[in-house]
């Protein structure tokens, strides 16, 4: 086997070599995106259902531990479907075997969990993408996550979002224009989540395939303030954002629990000033970001 | 969920945090009874959902059991910004020193606990942590660590040094109810020196919508909220009344809120915010379209979805099946993007809906038709 850095194509976080293992594959979500993921191209190498070891979804193996998958089909990367109140143990069990990335889809995972796993994760050196995300995808490579394939192209723009079908939309826009994608990696909505778009953003800014940023950003927190200084510094690539929320009313949650502004903080007018300062164009409109990449790549 | 001010104060009763005497009153003759066992004058204070209760006159302080009637009888006629007041706490008024705040939430970007505490109490923390951010303290608590002592020691240094014992206790039995009832925000606010002690007059707790299950739960009642709101998170929709025209139906946080962003840009008014999750089937969206028009407020609608999980013709079917119920009353603007979608225009056009191409022309097609409607 050629090391990683020899294999073909190489993006961040996954690619045509990364091998996954379903948690929670024999239930419906897990089913139904399992079948999704093979036919993208992405190496699915195991399913994990406590119980139903012996089984196999989609001509896939099915086992009861983690510890299984990875021993004896040397599975590297984990996506999470299992019902949130398992959700902990599935992200732990995952770390305890040896999975390196993990990426949990399951939406409603307990706070008080979070500030546990994510600790524990990060002691270990174990990425986290999510919970409450739509996973992510290289375009042409691997699809670890639930978002259709088809509108995704493969291309030099990264990109970093805290929401799902906006991420599919403002995708579309940019395929149609010509511009594919490297990495698309969606972080989810939760209040606290494994990788924040300062995790992410160095990955982008090492990756050779990568000459562009598109940050979709929300009401809510300060992240697309700190990636915005990170943009005018350490980057060194070119940067377009767009923020959802001009609208929201302050004290109201919109939906994901981190989309909520709060006193003067959050708001997308406050983002949008912050990275425009910052000499990074925030398009207005989805269309409006694949205008504003194309003359970013000029 | 938001717990009303009565409950938030009960849990920490239950913990050990000294608060005045006193009860919940569901009625004016009840809140009698309340000051009459007290035997001493009163607070009156409306359980409403919003803050500045006081200033909008829905805390009043009263001397007698049958001055408590009366009065109790106009807050019950009180709307406070909207919300009805269904209940009273009723506690006995205490002499007041120095106002404390105390609370925990989470830090988000750093993913742990975090104590905040200001000698100078009783006022909006946010506030005071703007104008006068030397007062405000905090101190993260990394769950895995547990709460030290040195955690404690380090929040309330500048606190009054005969007090630091008492604060640092509360402080702890604070904490549990956090931990206990998986909160992602417990304050105090005021703690107030009075003459009997540090006492908890006002609290807010705030417990995570996905808590796990357990029995401390049982029996706790959320803030009343708009019955729309209520309605459609029974259904599992995450729905938000405005003040607007336009209704808004999409699949997404994200990109409900960017369509509501686009009908704003184009000179319009969103009704609402109505983002009907993934893999919606045609009866979950008919039920959507149904809870908009029920709303009353929105005179167009517009429905964006991008397929996914979700399947365009289901959705198209849904929208057909909700506006088709009470004829056409309710002018409708589709766009659909993504997983069965021509399928899902060929059954609009059949049912002689026009699907829009982008999500920019819906919001423009939609802005103009709630003008004409107005």
């Amino acid at each position: 086997m050629l090391p990683p850095s020899e294999v073909r194509g190489l993006s961040i976080l996954v690619d045509a070599g990364t091998r996954v293992v379903v948690q929670g594959i024999t239930g419906n979500e897990g089913r139904f995106h399992t079948g999704h993921m093979v036919r993208y191209g992405t190496r699915v190498v195991a399913g994990v259902t406590p119980g139903k070891g012996g089984q196999s979804v989609e001509g896939i193996p099915v086992y009861d531990t983690v510890a299984e998958a990875v021993e004896e089909r040397q599975a590297d990367t984990s996506v999470v479907f299992v019902p949130a109140g398992f959700a902990m143990d599935a992200m732990l069990e995952a770390a305890d075997a040896g999975i390196a990335l993990i990426v949990c889809i399951t939406e409603g995972v307990p706070l008080h969990d979070m500030l546990r796993v994510r600790p524990l994760l990060a002691a270990q050196g174990i990425r986290l993408v999510g919970p409450n995300c739509p996973g992510l995808i290289s375009p042409g490579k691997a699809k670890v996550g639930i978002m259709p394939g088809d509108v995704f192209t493969p291309g030099p723009v990264g990109m970093v979002s805290r929401s799902g079908t906006l991420t599919y939309e403002v995708a579309q826009h940019l395929s149609a224009a010509g511009l594919g994608q490297s990495t698309v990696v969606g972080i989810g909505g939760d209040p606290i989540i494994g990788s924040s778009f300062m995790d992410l953003l160095p990955l982008f800014r090492d990756d050779p395939e990568t000459q562009l940023i598109v940050l979709l950003g929300e009401i809510g927190g300060t992240a697309e303030e700190e990636a915005a200084d990170y943009a005018v510094g350490e980057l060194g690539k070119p940067m377009v954002a767009y923020i959802a929320g001009f609208s929201a009313p302050p004290g109201k949650r919109m939906g994901h629990a981190g989309a909520i502004v709060s006193g003067s903080e959050g708001t997308a007018a406050s983002k949008a000033r912050h990275l425009e300062d910052r000499g990074v164009p925030v398009a207005r409109t989805p269309a409006e970001v694949a205008r504003y990449a194309r003359e970013a790549m000029r | 969920m938001r717990l009303l001010e009565w409950q938030s104060r009960e849990l920490l009763e239950q913990a050990g945090i000294p608060v005045p005497g006193g009860r919940v009153a569901g009625s004016p003759e009840e809140a009698e009874a309340v000051v009459a066992e007290l035997g001493r004058p009163c607070v009156l204070k409306a359980q409403v959902p919003i803050g500045g209760r006081g200033k909008a006159g829905g805390i009043r302080r009263v001397d007698s059991p049958q001055e408590a009637e009366k009065i109790a009888g106009e807050l019950f006629q009180m709307k406070i910004r909207g919300f009805k007041v269904a209940s009273l706490l009723v506690v006995a008024a205490s002499e007041v020193g120095a106002e404390h705040y105390l609370g925990i939430t989470v830090d988000r970007r750093r993913g742990v606990p975090v104590f905040i505490y200001s000698p100078s109490g009783g006022v909006d923390i946010e506030e005071a942590a703007r104008s006068s951010p030397g007062s405000v303290h905090q101190q993260p608590v990394p769950v895995l660590e547990g709460l030290q002592p040195f955690r404690l020691r380090r929040l309330l240094a500048s606190a009054p040094t005969p007090l630091k014992k008492d604060l640092a206790r509360v402080a702890r039995q604070l904490y549990s109810v956090f931990d206990r009832y998986e909160a992602n925000l417990a304050e105090i606010n005021p703690l107030a020196e009075t003459s009997e002690g540090l006492l908890a007059l006002d609290a807010k707790i705030v417990i995570d919508d996905d808590h796990r299950p357990g029995p401390q739960f049982e029996g706790l009642v959320e803030f009343a909220q708009d019955p729309l709101e209520a309605e459609a998170e029974a259904a599992g929709f995450s729905y938000v009344g405005l003040d607007g025209d336009v209704g808004v139906i999409g699949n997404g946080a994200g990109l409900v809120m960017a369509t509501l962003d686009l009908v704003a840009a184009a000179g319009g008014s969103p009704a609402n915010f109505l983002d009907i999750g993934g893999g919606a089937r045609a009866e979950r969206v008919r039920a959507a379209v149904e809870l908009v028009r029920r709303s009353g407020k929105a005179n167009v609608l517009f429905v964006n979805v991008f397929g996914g999980i979700t399947r365009c013709d289901e959705v198209a079917r849904g929208v057909i099946e909700g506006v088709s119920e009470h004829g056409s009353s309710l002018p409708v603007v589709v766009r659909l993007s993504g997983t069965n979608a021509a399928e899902g225009a060929r059954a609009l056009d059949e049912a002689g809906l026009v699907p829009v191409a982008s999500m920019e022309d819906g919001a423009t097609r939609a802005v103009a038709l709630s003008r004409r409607e107005a």
